[in-house]
């Protein structure tokens, strides 16, 4: 059986990477507009895209940079 | 050659060898904030930027200038990271019956108030989505470190992967569901 809040779960990533073809973007907006249960799928979603790039970015070591500075070709 | 012309293309040649240089210097940043993730600790992340950085001074030559630097890089690491012998894990052909992208938010939504979405995302903790990406197979995580942490278009993914770009797409689909379920997992407690 059709169901456009089961085909709004497959655009989501899609949508969410700008790879959707522009029919099938106002197909997907046009759902999300009316489906509050989707819009907010969605949203989370962007939510969990940047916690996890923060979560998982640790600092370069300071240490790391002067012993990559030192592998240059004497000048 | 005159030995005039040939000093002063000796003199070019160096030139653009230590422009090149500071510019690879400038990305270190961003090459250690993906090779941390593609790797499972700090020192192995490390030792994989040194020998990448060591083998980029040496083959400077072989950069095509005006094309992408960051992903020329991670080309040399993910090699180098392959010859390591990491690659001996390989996907499990069976996975868990894969859930749908909604999965995550049902999941936290069922155990707790889900009024505001971006309060949703505040139960998860930084240890757990380290832990989480880390449980991803190989073949998915890589994916999903190039292009959502690395923010490498799918495009540059596959070239550093060498693998089809519509490979690319299938894994990141199927990683960042994989990724969800490992959230639910360590955030609820509950496997799919």
């Amino acid at each position: 059986m059709f169901d456009p809040c089961t085909q709004c779960e497959e655009m989501l990533q899609p949508y969410l990477d700008r790879v959707l073809s522009e029919e099938e973007r106002i197909e997907a907006e046009d759902h999300l507009n009316r489906c509050a249960y989707c819009a907010k799928r969605y949203r989370f979603e962007e939510s969990l895209r940047q916690f996890v790039r923060q979560a998982v970015s640790e600092p370069m070591p300071a240490e790391l940079k002067a012993r990559l500075s030192a592998l240059r070709t004497p000048l | 050659m005159s030995p005039e012309t040939d000093a002063r293309r000796i003199a070019e040649q160096e030139r653009d060898r230590v422009r090149f240089e500071e510019e690879v210097l400038e990305l270190a940043e961003q090459v250690y904030r993906v090779a941390r993730r593609l790797v499972s600790s700090r020192e192995e992340a490390e030792d994989l930027v040194q020998e990448t950085y060591a083998r980029a001074f040496r083959s400077w030559s072989s950069f095509t200038p005006g094309t992408n630097l960051r992903a020329w890089l991670l080309r040399i690491l993910t090699n180098l990271n392959i010859d390591r012998g990491r690659r001996e894990q390989r996907a499990p052909d069976t996975q868990p019956l894969e859930e749908g992208d909604y999965f995550l938010y049902n999941k936290l939504e069922e155990t707790g108030a889900a009024d505001d979405e971006e309060r949703v995302v505040e139960r998860l903790s930084q240890e757990g989505v380290v832990h989480a990406l880390s449980s991803v197979p190989h073949d998915f995580r890589d994916v999903i470190v190039l292009v959502d942490i690395g923010e490498f278009s799918y495009q540059d993914a596959a070239q550093i992967l060498d693998i089809p770009i519509g490979t690319v797409m299938s894994r990141l689909h199927r990683g960042r569901r994989i990724l969800k379920q490992e959230l639910a997992e360590e955030t609820v407690g509950e496997t799919a």
